[in-house]
């Protein structure tokens, strides 16, 4: 009889541990596929530089300003890609997010990483910057970085998208995607998205841009199966 | 009964084990919002301050601009420039600590009785100290981050050097490497390069701060004032902190060659700085005699 308890316990704790360190099949399902526009957007003024310089002379011609990137096919690029709801919040990595200024731009203009992943923040250039993200659930800090100082480390605790400026350059715009989980993605010059190991489950998949807001889709995944969707977003002409 | 014992025993470890994997499965969603909390303290070297009282005083003197909901959004504050501090946000200018976390009790304190200079917010030193105690203590009561954060560190201060030449020359090294004449202006006037674009954090314009006006800036007129502005942030406005970039004795070279700028004022870095030929010049130069049409002819 007693053999029987000890059986029952071991089996019982052998099945409660698989299930909770059960990671998804590495191979996973992957939820794939594309963001476009539909519309005209507005057009793109050039970055008028003139007042630094040191970072007009990096252009040979002036950069267009980077709040809506498009692409041939109509296809948007910088837009944040990222399962909403569905999966288990993930815990950071350990690698630093890194967010350069160079040429008075942000690079990249849209950075996605984890509720306390590090940041990085680096300047490369001639010129001080200041660094000012502006959110609204995380705290609001402003710091300078003159040229040659050691990169600024932060990290945020609340998931949020936030938009950082430079308040010297006042041209100077870029983002932070702040996300719960490690499925995330943003669209690069072909416009196109990968999730992928996911576990089977209902997952709400959302597409954020900085203009145009945000949109979402339910996906189901059964197995190790790829799955396509898209995102169109109406464009705005001004 | 052993037996009993023994069953209850394993369904007990094997519910335990269960039980959290269900839970695990409802990881991913929003946490309830943490609301403020509605009875605080302060806490200000002898005094202890409690919002109960000083929610009296604030529905008194303070909600005409602040608004009844703390939010900066009272009757007055459609013809206020600055507008009046957001207590909701918790985001605010004047702190001993670090960029982005919150004020000590202190700090508010010192605020309140202070007031800000070019601005709409009077100095209450005409309330006592407990009534401004009791009121710092209400003004925590508006934002959830008083419940979740714990007051920032404040920044350490070294005590001020003496005063010499040589730290007045190297702030003046500091002004022009960490370029704050980029928003201030050479001259310290509030009128460099990127003056005229700069917002704060609503969106709203704003100028920096023209040392030659007045010697009182908004976080107070000493030389410990001063240091902790550049050296903790103007937070919410596009004053950055140095305390990433600037070691402590340097802040205070900064400090003695910002007190030259204000040449309406005067005072012992000020006096110091005109008895040598180059600081005479440069401060001679822009002492001009302001005509009625603000032409600046020279006498």
């Amino acid at each position: 009889m007693q053999w029987k308890q000890v059986v029952f316990t071991g089996v019982a704790m052998l099945a409660a541990s698989s299930l909770a360190i059960a990671k998804p099949n590495p191979a996973g399902g992957t939820i794939t596929g594309k963001v476009t526009y539909e519309g005209t957007p507005k057009k793109m003024r050039p970055i008028d530089m003139s007042k630094e310089p040191s970072c007009a002379k990096m252009y040979p011609t002036p950069p267009p300003a980077e709040s809506v990137v498009t692409g041939p096919g109509n296809i948007l690029q910088d837009v944040v890609v990222f399962i909403s709801a569905g999966a288990p919040d993930d815990p950071a990595p350990s690698t630093a997010a890194v967010f350069t200024q160079k040429g008075c731009r942000y690079i990249p203009h849209v950075l996605a990483f984890q509720v306390n992943q590090e940041l990085k923040i680096v300047n490369e250039d001639q010129t001080s910057h200041n660094i000012h993200p502006m959110p609204k659930l995380n705290r609001e800090w402003n710091k300078s970085q003159p040229p040659g100082t050691p990169p600024i480390s932060e990290k945020y605790d609340k998931a949020e998208f936030i938009p950082v400026k430079c308040n010297v350059h006042p041209w100077m715009h870029g983002n932070f995607a702040v996300l719960k989980n490690s499925h995330y993605a943003v669209t690069g010059e072909n416009g196109t998205f990968t999730l992928p190991r996911l576990a089977p489950g209902k997952y709400t998949v959302t597409a954020w841009q900085e203009e145009y807001g945000d949109q979402s889709q339910e996906v189901t995944i059964t197995g190790s199966e790829t799955k396509t969707i898209s995102f169109v977003f109406k464009a705005k002409p001004y | 009964m052993r037996k009993m014992l023994r069953t209850k025993f394993c369904l007990f470890v094997t519910s335990a084990l269960i039980l959290p994997i269900a839970s695990y499965a409802q990881l991913g969603e929003q946490a309830p919002a943490v609301k403020p909390s509605s009875h605080m303290e302060s806490h200000v070297g002898n005094l202890t301050g409690h919002s109960e009282p000083g929610r009296e005083l604030y529905f008194r003197y303070c909600w005409g601009c602040h608004g009844p909901h703390g939010d900066g959004n009272g009757e007055n504050a459609a013809y206020l420039n600055p507008t009046p501090r957001n207590f909701v946000a918790a985001v605010f200018k004047c702190r001993s600590t670090i960029t982005g976390t919150l004020p000590t009790d202190q700090d508010l304190y010192n605020s309140i009785g202070r007031g800000f200079n070019f601005t709409n917010m009077p100095s209450w030193i005409a309330l006592t100290d407990q009534d401004r105690a009791n009121l710092v203590a209400f003004i925590k009561t508006f934002s959830p981050r008083w419940v979740t954060e714990k007051p920032g560190t404040p920044i350490p201060i070294p005590p001020e050097p003496k005063l010499t030449l040589a730290s007045i020359q190297h702030g003046q090294q500091l002004f022009q490497k960490l370029e704050c004449w980029k928003c201030h202006g050479q001259e310290g006037r509030g009128d460099g390069p990127s003056a005229s674009t700069l917002t704060d954090s609503n969106d709203q314009p704003i100028r920096p701060y023209n040392f030659t006006a007045d010697n009182r800036s908004k976080c107070g007129s000493t030389n410990q004032d001063l240091y902790k502005i550049f050296m903790t942030g103007v937070d919410g406005t596009p004053m950055p902190s140095f305390a990433d970039v600037v070691k402590p004795e340097e802040a205070w070279d900064l400090v003695h060659f910002l007190r030259t700028l204000q040449y309406n004022n005067p005072s012992p870095e000020l006096t110091l700085w005109e008895s040598t030929p180059e600081g005479k010049a440069i401060v001679a130069a822009k002492r001009v005699d302001q005509t009625n049409t603000g032409s600046g002819e020279k006498p």
